[in-house]
C-alpha cells in the first residue's frame, strides 16, 4: 500500500485505528487494520485491485457522520478516506451541472453554487462536514426535502472504481438517459457496498429569488402534525417543513440562546422560497391554516440572519439533545406525510410503555421524523427496555406504511431490520445484485445485510 | 516507544481522573471538525476533537496501550478550546485534555525537548513574579547581545528549536515597568479594580501593561496591583502540571479578595480564561472552593471593562486624521472560554478614521498557544502561514490582539509573509494609548 500510495498517507498507529473506528453511530465501534487516503483514481483502482486479490475489506469513509454504523470497519481492513479528493472540478453553467470529487464538503458546494446564483438543494443538517460521496451513498436528505427531493434526485452520473479495479462510468451531464439500467441510482444509496465512487456529476438548479421564514407553536404534539397533514393537502408545498418537540426546543434553546420559545409543546419550522408573490401569498395561506389548527404563536424572521439562526438551531437538534443523557440513539422513521400526527402518538405511547426517554425533531414535510432515544449504555436494564421500544417503533413505523429508514441508510445497525421492510423477496434479490458486483464481498462487508434478521414484535396496545 | 509500565499507570491515572461521563457525552457528531484548526489542516482524525476523545476513552478503558501515537495526538492540540463553542452537545473538552495532559505529565518523564522549555519557562519565569522581574533584568543585558545568548546560558540550545531565534527577531525591546497605578480619590470613580498584570505581560510587554492602567485610570477606576501576583497558572495548567497551578491560583486568590473590588482585570485572554475557571481548578478544596467562586466572578478581560466603562460613548478618532485599515484576531481563551469576541470589535468599529475588516477564521487559533509554538513548532507554523493569507486577504496596516502570546506570534506571522512594511500587529491596549484620542 505503502508503495501505491506513499507512506506519508498510510497509518496504522493506534492512535489513527481508534480515530477511524466509529461514526456518528452510538454503540458501534471496530479499529481497522490500515487507513489510506489515495490522492487519485488510479491509486485507488490499484489498492482495491490488491484487497480483491487478498480478499480485505475496504471501508469507504467521507466524514463519517452517518447515523446507522456505516462506516464501522466490523471486520477490519482498510479503511479508504478522500481527504485528498476534495476538488471540485468543473461548473458548467450551460448545462447547470458540477463535477465534484467525492471528499467534498457538502457546505462548500451549496456555498460555490449560490455565488454564481445557482442552486443545489440537498442539505443535510450536517452539511458542514458531510462529504458528496457520503451523501450520495446515504442518498441523504435535508430541510429542503419536501419541496426539493434528496440527493438522487440530482445524481446525473458518477465514475466508480468496481470490486474488481475496473472503472465504471454511469449517466453524464444529460437530462435525459434510458440507455440500459440505471446503474446511476443503482449505486445512490449502495452505503459503500457496491463500488467506490471518484466522480460525481450533479444537476443544479436556478437560485430561487425570494424566501420566508416562519416559526409556528403549538400546544400538543398532535396539532403540529395536523397543521402539516392540512397545509400539504391545501396543495401547498413549502420548501421546509421541519418539527421539534419541546424537549428538543429546550436544549437547543440552552445551546444556541436565540430565544426560541421552551414552553409550548411543539414547533414547526417552516419556509417558502419562489417569486416574491407566490412566496407571500403562499405563506399568508400557511399562516392562516396553522392558526384555524390552533397555532398558538406566529413569528416570522425578521431577515436572513434570523432564518438562518432558526435553520441553525434545528440542525443542532440531534447532538444538541446529546446533553441529555451520555448515550443517544436516533431513529428514523418515515411515514406517509398525512400519517404523521398518528405517528408523533405512537412514539409517545411506546416511550411511556417502556419508560425511556425520547424525544423527537425531524423532517415533518417529508414524514421522517427522528424519535431519539437519550440513554446510558452502561445500564444494561435500561438497554433492553430501549431495545423493545426502538423494535416496536420501526414496528409501528411500517405497519403505518412506513419504513425503518428515511435517509440515514441501513448500515450494520439497521440491517437486523431490513427484511422487515422489503421482505424475503427483496432482500434476497439485493443480496444477488450485490453478489454479482462484488463477488468476494470485500466492498463495506457487514452492512445493510446482516446474518439473521430480528424477531418481529407483536405490537400489543393493551 | 513508551513502556509497558507507564502505559498501565497512565492507563490507571486516566480511570481515577479522566471522568467517563464527559468522555460520554461527545456524541461523535463531528460538528467540531471545522472549528478544530489542527484538524483543518491535517484533515486527520487522530488530530480531531472527536478522535482526541476516542483516544482518551480507549486508553482509559485499555483498549490501547499509552504510546507514541497516542501522546502525538494529544500533543499536537492547541489546547484552543475551539470545539467548545462550536459543540452542541456541551461536551467539556478542556477539562477532558487537562486532566489526561496532567496524569500524562506525573507519570511520565518528558522528552528533553520539552522538559527544557517548561523547565525554563516554568521554573525560571513563569514561578512568580519577582523572579520574572529580576529576569527581566538580566534579559535586557542580553537582548544586547541577542537572545541566543540567553538560550545559551540556560544550556537550552541542543534542544530548542529554530523558531526561537525566529521569535527572538520579533520581541519587542523587553523594559522595566515605568508606570504604577496611583491611588485616587477622584469623584468621577466608576468603579475599583484590581490589576492582574501577568507574568509576560508584565515584562516582555511591560508598556501594555502602563497603558492598560493609564487608561482605566482615564476612564474614571480606582486602579490597585496587589504586590507579590503569582502567575496565573495557566502555561502551568495546559502543560498538565496542575499542582503549580493551584499554588498560584491560592497565592492570587488571597492577595486580590483582600482588596475589595468590583473587578479583577487583565489584559491577556489566556489569563483571563484561566483565571476565569479557578472555580472549576479548586472545586475539591474545601478551604478555597467558595472563595475561588468568588474570585473567578470578579474577573474581566479589559476589552470588556472597556466596554462596561461606555468607551463608545466617548468619540474615538485617529491621531493625526491618520487612516487605518484593521482586522482583529481572535484569542482563542477570550473567545472560547470567556465568549468575549464582540467587545473588541465593537470597540475598534467605533474609530472614527479606521476601517474595520473582519478576517476570514479570525476565530481560528494563530498557533501560538502558550508554549505551543515552541514545542511543536511544525505544526504551530503551518497554521500561522494559513492564517497570515486569510490576515493579507483583509488588506489591514493593524492587526489587534487580547494576548501577549497572540500577540508575538502574529509578529511572527508578519515578519514570515515578509509584510514588515505594510503592517504590525499591536495589543488593542496600545492601540487605544497609542494611536487614538478619546474626547472625554
Ligand atoms: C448531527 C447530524 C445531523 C445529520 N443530519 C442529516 C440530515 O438532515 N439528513 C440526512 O440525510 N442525514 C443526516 N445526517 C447523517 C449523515 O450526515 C449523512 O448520512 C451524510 O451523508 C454522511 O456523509 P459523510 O461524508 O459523513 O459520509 P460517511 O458517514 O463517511 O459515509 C456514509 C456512507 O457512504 C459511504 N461512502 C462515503 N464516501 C464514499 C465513496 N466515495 N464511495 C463509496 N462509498 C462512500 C460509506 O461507506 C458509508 O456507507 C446527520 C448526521 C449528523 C451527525
Ligand atoms: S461537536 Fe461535540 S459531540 Fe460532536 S463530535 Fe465534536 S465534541 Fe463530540
Ligand atoms: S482544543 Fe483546539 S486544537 Fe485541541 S481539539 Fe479543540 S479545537 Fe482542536
Amino acid at each position: 500500500m505503502k508503495r501505491i500510495v506513499g507512506k506519508e498517507n498510510v497509518q496504522t498507529s493506534n492512535a489513527a485505528k481508534i480515530s477511524y473506528s466509529f461514526d456518528a453511530t452510538a454503540g458501534f465501534q471496530h479499529s481497522p487494520d490500515v487507513i489510506i487516503s489515495p490522492e487519485n483514481a488510479e491509486q485507488i483502482q490499484a489498492i482495491v485491485k490488491v484487497c480483491h486479490e487478498n480478499k480485505i475489506p475496504i471501508v469507504p469513509r467521507g466524514s463519517g457522520t452517518n447515523l446507522a454504523a456505516g462506516t464501522t470497519p466490523n471486520e477490519g481492513g482498510v479503511v479508504l478516506l478522500f481527504n485528498h479528493l476534495d476538488k471540485i472540478l468543473e461548473l458548467d453553467e450551460e448545462n447547470l451541472t458540477i463535477t465534484v470529487q467525492p471528499g467534498v464538503i457538502t457546505q462548500e458546494v451549496i456555498e460555490y453554487v449560490e455565488n454564481k446564483d445557482l442552486f443545489y438543494p440537498p442539505d443535510p443538517s450536517s452539511k458542514k462536514i458531510s462529504t458528496i460521496g457520503g451523501n450520495v451513498n446515504e442518498n441523504s436528505g435535508g430541510l429542503r426535502g419536501l419541496k426539493y427531493g434528496v440527493t438522487k434526485d440530482y445524481v446525473l452520473g458518477v465514475k466508480a472504481v468496481l470490486s474488481n479495479g475496473e472503472i465504471l462510468h454511469t449517466g453524464g451531464k444529460l437530462a435525459k438517459d434510458v440507455a440500459g439500467y440505471d446503474l446511476t441510482n443503482l449505486l445512490v444509496g449502495s452505503e459503500g457496498t457496491l463500488a467506490i465512487i471518484t466522480e460525481i456529476t450533479l444537476k443544479l438548479l436556478p437560485k430561487p429569488t425570494y424566501k420566508k421564514t416562519i416559526l409556528t407553536m403549538f400546544d400538543s404534539l398532535e396539532l403540529a402534525g395536523d397543521a402539516v397533514s392540512q397545509i400539504i393537502s391545501k396543495k401547498i408545498i413549502p420548501t421546509t417543513l421541519e418539527f421539534m418537540d419541546q424537549g428538543t426546543v429546550r436544549v437547543v434553546e440552552e445551546f444556541n440562546k436565540i430565544g426560541l420559545p421552551t414552553d409550548c409543546e411543539a414547533i414547526l419550522l417552516i419556509e417558502q422560497d419562489g417569486s416574491e408573490e407566490t412566496v407571500r401569498e403562499e405563506m399568508k395561506a400557511i399562516s392562516n391554516i396553522c392558526s384555524q389548527v390552533g397555532a398558538t404563536e406566529i413569528h416570522e424572521a425578521e431577515d436572513e440572519y434570523q432564518a438562518e439562526q432558526l435553520r441553525t438551531a434545528r440542525r443542532d437538534a440531534l447532538s444538541a439533545l446529546a446533553r441529555l443523557r451520555p448515550t443517544t440513539i436516533l431513529e428514523d422513521a418515515t411515514v406517509p406525510r398525512s400519517k404523521i400526527a398518528e405517528m408523533v402518538r405512537e412514539i409517545n405511547r411506546i416511550s411511556d410503555k417502556y419508560d425511556v426517554m425520547i424525544q423527537t425533531f425531524g423532517h415533518a414535510g417529508d414524514g421522517n421524523l427522528h424519535p431519539t432515544c437519550l440513554t446510558d449504555l452502561r445500564n444494561e436494564k435500561e438497554m433492553e427496555r430501549v431495545e423493545h421500544a426502538l423494535d416496536e417503533i420501526f414496528q409501528a413505523s411500517i405497519d403505518l406504511g412506513g419504513t425503518i429508514t428515511g435517509e440515514h441508510g441501513v448500515g450494520e445497525m439497521k440491517a437486523p431490520y431490513l427484511e422487515w421492510k422489503v421482505g424475503k423477496t427483496g432482500i434476497d434479490l439485493m443480496k444477488n445484485i450485490k453478489q454479482a458486483i462484488d463477488p468476494h464481498n470485500i466492498l463495506n462487508p457487514g452492512k445493510i445485510f446482516a446474518k439473521s434478521t430480528k424477531k418481529r414484535v407483536v405490537v400489543n396496545n393493551g | 516507544m513508551a513502556d509497558a509500565a507507564l502505559s498501565v499507570r497512565i492507563q490507571q491515572g486516566f480511570q481515577e481522573e479522566v471522568d467517563e461521563t464527559k468522555l460520554l457525552d461527545c456524541m461523535k457528531c463531528g460538528f467540531c471538525l471545522p472549528a478544530c484548526p489542527t484538524y483543518v489542516e491535517t484533515k486527520n482524525e487522530m488530530h480531531s476533537p472527536r478522535g482526541r476523545i476516542s483516544i482518551m476513552k480507549a486508553v482509559r478503558e485499555g483498549d490501547i496501550p499509552f504510546d507514541d501515537s497516542v501522546e502525538e495526538a494529544l500533543d499536537l492540540c492547541l489546547g484552543c478550546r475551539a470545539c467548545e463553542p462550536a459543540c452542541p452537545a456541551g461536551v467539556e473538552y478542556g477539562s477532558l485534555l487537562e486532566s489526561a495532559r496532567n496524569v500524562i505529565s506525573r507519570e511520565k518523564n518528558p522528552t528533553i525537548k520539552e522538559r527544557a522549555v517548561k523547565h525554563t519557562a516554568f521554573e525560571h519565569l513563569f514561578k512568580d513574579q519577582w523572579k520574572m522581574n529580576s529576569l527581566v533584568g538580566s534579559i535586557r543585558v542580553y537582548q544586547r547581545s541577542g537572545m541566543k545568548s540567553i538560550v545559551d546560558k540556560l544550556q537550552l540550545t541542543r534542544v530548542l528549536p529554530e523558531i526561537l531565534s525566529e521569535l527572538e527577531s520579533v520581541m519587542p525591546e523587553i523594559q522595566k515597568r515605568q508606570y504604577t497605578a496611583q491611588s485616587q480619590n477622584s469623584s468621577k470613580r466608576n468603579f475599583k479594580v484590581a490589576f492582574l498584570s501577568g507574568c509576560l505581560m508584565n515584562t516582555v510587554f511591560s508598556k501594555t501593561n502602563d497603558s492598560t492602567i493609564l487608561l482605566m485610570e482615564r476612564l474614571g477606576c480606582e486602579v490597585v496591583e496587589p504586590k507579590g501576583q503569582a502567575c496565573c497558572g495557566a502555561l502551568h495548567g495546559h502543560s498538565g502540571e496542575l499542582e503549580s497551578a493551584k499554588e498560584n491560583a491560592k497565592r492570587n486568590i488571597d492577595l486580590f479578595l483582600e482588596e475589595e473590588v468590583d473587578f479583577i482585570v487583565n489584559n491577556a485572554g489566556g489569563c483571563g480564561a484561566f483565571l476565569s475557571e479557578y472555580d472549576h481548578l479548586l472545586k475539591d478544596d474545601p478551604n478555597y472552593k467558595e472563595l475561588a467562586e468568588e474570585f473567578s466572578n470578579k474577573i474581566i478581560d479589559i476589552s470588556s471593562l472597556l466596554s462596561k466603562l461606555d468607551l463608545f460613548n466617548y468619540t474615538l478618532k485617529t491621531k493625526n486624521q491618520e487612516q487605518y485599515v484593521l482586522t482583529y484576531q481572535d484569542s482563542c481563551h477570550l473567545r472560547n472560554v470567556n465568549r468575549v469576541f464582540e467587545e473588541p470589535r465593537d470597540i475598534l468599529k467605533s474609530v472614527h478614521g479606521a476601517e474595520y475588516v473582519e478576517m476570514k477564521d479570525a476565530d481560528q487559533c494563530c498557533g501560538s498557544a502558550g508554549v505551543y509554538n515552541l514545542v511543536n513548532d511544525e505544526m504551530s507554523m503551518k497554521i500561522l502561514d494559513r492564517k497570515m493569507t486569510h490576515v493579507e486577504d483583509t488588506q489591514a496596516q493593524i492587526v489587534i490582539t487580547s494576548n501577549p502570546g497572540c500577540l508575538l506570534q502574529m509578529k511572527l506571522g508578519i515578519k514570515r509573509a515578509g509584510l514588515e512594511n505594510e503592517m504590525k500587529a499591536l495589543h488593542i491596549v496600545d492601540f487605544i494609548n497609542d494611536y487614538l484620542e478619546i474626547q472625554i
